[in-house]
């Protein structure tokens, strides 16, 4: 089966996601498909499996024009995806996953399990994995997992199997294994969409690659003729544009250090520092433990590994209501889920983790409080007619800025930030640049982790990259630039 | 455009907190149509008297429910703590340092249940049902299943449920005082704030650096606490301790805190709502019973505006 997508557009709202993507994918081939987070690989395979309808554009399946209305559809076609998060029921067993809502029944209606059992175990021993079909899934090792819904695909027929990040929750045993199914498959004739971050993997198995950046696709070669310095150039390969508001570093002393961190099997030997009035950008990509390590930082998964220092000082961070009390804030990459008191108006979620210091004789000292949430709102510009609107009726950028106004509110040392403009507009953008500029002018310490380039190269004063739940290296200000920071967070070398 | 949207809204909003109390006006009205003897101050007095058990429980189940949880165990807390404040009063202890140490215990029964579902994990509804199971079991334990009776003829305990102050029952002022203090510390404290953040959204409650299983168990303590202090009234008023006391008063408790226009999901809700709660319930049962309609099929009347108070407000939501 050839598929072949030409100039495939599509937008969420007013956000184009894809503009002209193009690919083209043959019979028998393992093709690798790469970009940094965002570039919109996700969305074009859920375009190819009927998850989402393209706006623009052509898509044939050997010559004919195609449209799956659903992700039923496709599958009747013979084009499976296994999604990185694997959808597996943890309280059903092997079989019951491998049958789920495709179960063969008799006549009067009850389940033939005997035939599923003679299907099951015909597929499997074709992947030549042995997994007992009466162990519940949960039980199961991702790479189980994995086969079950690799198997899962097969039983469909497919013809075209995209596989996202298969080998991210996998030992290198798994890898070899999965490998060794994907050339089986290979060989009778499926062809296979290798989605991964990981450079050594897709040059190991897979025949051509397309990488794809902001929404284009950049071009499609052999893998032969291409290597891994030139995939990293063709990703990131974009303009620095001046979105960014000048920086002058200027810092002091080390406010906090963290040595040998670990959480098992999450990360481990995790070794940096932050200086008041700098910011530390950390980089990596998703998955790579860099928002685990923040997290643990502040006490949000209780036991870890290594020390933490606060100016010079050991210190035990064992919850978050400790690290307020250090002077750390953390303002968390899911701005809903963790950030805001949605239903709260603004005033109280901006108020709520510097409580204490308008408290007198147990009681809120509300005049004060309305005054220091004034304060903080003008001085954060935030968007809004009065302090009393619930946080919910905000725009992301507002929310954002709500967020950062109650970490300012306790007057932090060091404020942690995941993805800080993540779902904000570019003006809000630039003012939340501007906003973490004047807080390390006043000594402030920034940890900033994002996925996107630019903003890690154009705000921070050093960066981390973080690869496989470690630090893999720290770059400067100056030699920091876009294809160090990915060679490094796909597992590269950088000399000098 | 715009501002009439924002009226609309703002008179949503009002119809929202006044709901509670407009339904129970509308009720006083029905009721005193088809009876006028409802509204002769002797039996509104008696009404609040009868209403004030209730309304202290569910004032805590109010701050329970406000954090995203719920308190089984209240009725169960009652009897329990009851029978250890008569016990008390028997063995000689003064009665009114018999119902404070009472009291205390009952805030420690409810400790139990915060712990339970702070540091056991475990989720309310189970941890409740099991400490209303065993604290239940616990006062069978102590009363071997009688009465506990003689408390002593101490004046100062026999007013505590059956006196008045001002020709007012004094379950009725504790009612009310109760309220103001909790009217306080819900609404001008930081422990009452964290309590409605921890329901609005327990993750970023603990983000915020709250101490989120402290004020759990905090909360879960005050409901003890005040289901001790409805025992303590209620031993007074029958002058012994029943050890089947308190069944099924946690559905009457959940009943005034829903009614009142908490949101069963937590975060949302004011007190005073469940103060008009509780006194919607005890106007129902009392204007029942002025009607004339037998307590079984009281019962289907209570579920019948308990569904409609919902739906009304599922309505006014949406």
């Amino acid at each position: 089966m050839k598929i072949s997508m030409e100039n495939i557009h599509k937008a969420f709202g007013t956000n184009q996601v894809l503009e002209g993507v193009d690919m083209e994918i043959k019979d028998g081939e393992v093709h690798a498909l790469m970009g940094e987070n965002g570039a919109g690989k996700s969305t074009l395979m859920k375009i190819l499996t009927g998850l989402h309808q393209k706006d623009e554009g052509t898509f044939t399946i050997d010559g004919e024009e195609k449209t799956f209305a659903n992700p039923k559809e496709a599958e009747q076609f013979g084009i499976a995806f296994i999604h990185q998060e694997l959808n597996v029921w943890p309280d059903l067993t092997v079989l019951e996953n491998l049958f789920i809502n495709k179960e063969p029944v008799t006549k009067f209606g009850l389940i033939q399990t005997k035939k599923m059992k003679a299907i099951a175990n015909e597929q499997f021993e074709k992947l030549a994995v042995s997994i007992p079909l009466h162990k519940e899934a949960g039980e199961c090792s991702v790479g189980e997992q994995q086969m079950i819904e690799i198997a899962k695909a097969l039983m469909t027929d497919a013809k075209v199997i995209i596989m996202d990040e298969p080998s991210a929750a996998l030992t290198d045993r798994e890898i070899e294994k999965l490998f060794d199914v994907i050339r089986s498959l290979k060989a009778s004739g499926v062809s296979i969409v290798y989605i991964s971050h990981r450079m050594e993997e897709i040059f190991t198995i897979c025949d051509r690659i397309t990488v794809m950046r902001d929404g284009h696709t950049v071009d499609t070669t052999p893998i032969p003729e291409t290597s891994f310095d030139d995939v990293v150039r063709k990703m990131v390969g974009r303009e620095l544009t001046d979105r960014f508001p000048e920086r002058t570093p200027d810092s002091g002393e080390a406010v906090l250090e963290v040595k040998g961190l670990g959480r098992k099997g999450v990360f481990q030997d995790v070794n940096f520092n932050a200086r008041a009035g700098e910011i530390v950008g950390v980089a990596g990509l998703m998955g790579a433990g860099r928002t685990e390590i923040m997290r643990t930082l502040f006490g949000l998964d209780g036991k870890y590994d290594g020390e933490i220092f606060v100016n010079g000082q050991k210190v035990d961070v064992k919850n978050p209501s400790q690290a307020v009390k250090l002077g750390l804030g953390f303002i968390t990459e899911d701005r809903k889920g963790e950030g805001l008191v949605l239903d709260f108006p603004i005033k109280d979620n901006i108020a709520l983790p510097s409580l204490r210091s308008f408290t007198k004789n147990s009681l809120i000292q509300e005049k004060e409080e309305q005054e220091f949430v004034d304060l903080l709102i003008k001085r954060l510009t935030v968007k809004t007619e009065s302090s009393k609107t619930e946080a919910k009726n905000l725009s992301g950028g507002n929310q954002q800025k709500v967020v950062i106004a109650k970490w300012i509110g306790i007057g932090p040392k060091v404020l942690i930030l995941d993805e800080p403009t993540r779902g904000v507009d570019v003006g809000a953008k630039r003012e939340i640049y501007q906003l973490m500029n004047e807080l390390t002018d006043r000594g402030v310490a920034i940890i900033m982790v994002s996925s996107e380039l630019p903003e890690v190269l154009g705000m921070s004063d050093r960066v981390l990259v973080v690869h496989e739940g470690t630090i893999a290296g720290e770059l400067n200000r100056e030699e920091a630039d876009q294809e160090k920071i990915m060679t490094l967070a796909t597992g590269g070398q950088v000399n000098g | 455009m715009d501002s009439a949207i924002k009226g609309a809204k703002q008179v949503g909003n009002i119809t929202q907190k006044l709901g509670p109390f407009v339904g129970l006006l509308a009720l006083i009205v029905v009721v005193s149509i088809f009876n006028s003897s409802f509204l002769e101050p002797l039996n509104l007095l008696n009404l609040l008297r009868q209403v004030a058990i209730n309304a202290l429980i569910a004032y805590g189940m109010t701050f329970v429910i406000l954090t995203g949880g719920i308190d089984l165990s209240v009725g169960s807390v009652l009897a329990l703590s009851s029978a250890l404040m008569a016990g008390m009063m028997v063995s000689g202890l003064d009665p009114i340092l018999a119902i404070i140490i009472g009291c205390l215990l009952g805030a420690v029964m409810g400790a139990v249940n915060g712990l339970l579902i702070t540091k056991g994990k475990m989720a309310p509804f189970i941890a409740t049902l099991a400490t209303m199971t065993m604290f239940r079991g616990l006062t069978l334990v102590y009363t071997d299943g009688n009465p506990i009776t003689g408390l002593g003829d101490s004046y100062a305990f026999q007013l505590f449920g059956r006196g008045y102050f001002l020709g007012i029952p004094v379950p009725a002022i504790t009612m009310f005082l109760a309220f103001a203090v909790l009217w306080v510390i819900l609404h001008k404290t930081p422990f009452g704030r964290k309590t409605y953040a921890i329901g609005g959204n327990e993750k970023a409650a603990l983000i915020s650096g709250i101490n989120v299983s402290r004020v759990k168990v905090m909360v879960y303590s005050l409901a003890g606490l005040l289901s001790a202090l409805a025992g303590a009234i209620l031993v007074s008023r029958l002058d012994s301790a029943q050890p089947t006391a308190g069944e099924a008063y946690e559905l009457d408790a959940i009943a005034a805190v829903v009614l009142g226009g908490t949101s069963l999901s937590g975060g949302r809700g004011l007190i005073i709502g469940t103060l008009i709660g509780a006194l919607i319930i005890g106007t129902l049962n009392n204007g029942l019973n002025l009607l004339g309609v037998s307590s079984f099929f009281q019962m289907v009347v209570k579920g019948v505006v308990i569904i409609i108070a919902v739906l009304i407000d599922r309505k006014k939501a949406a």
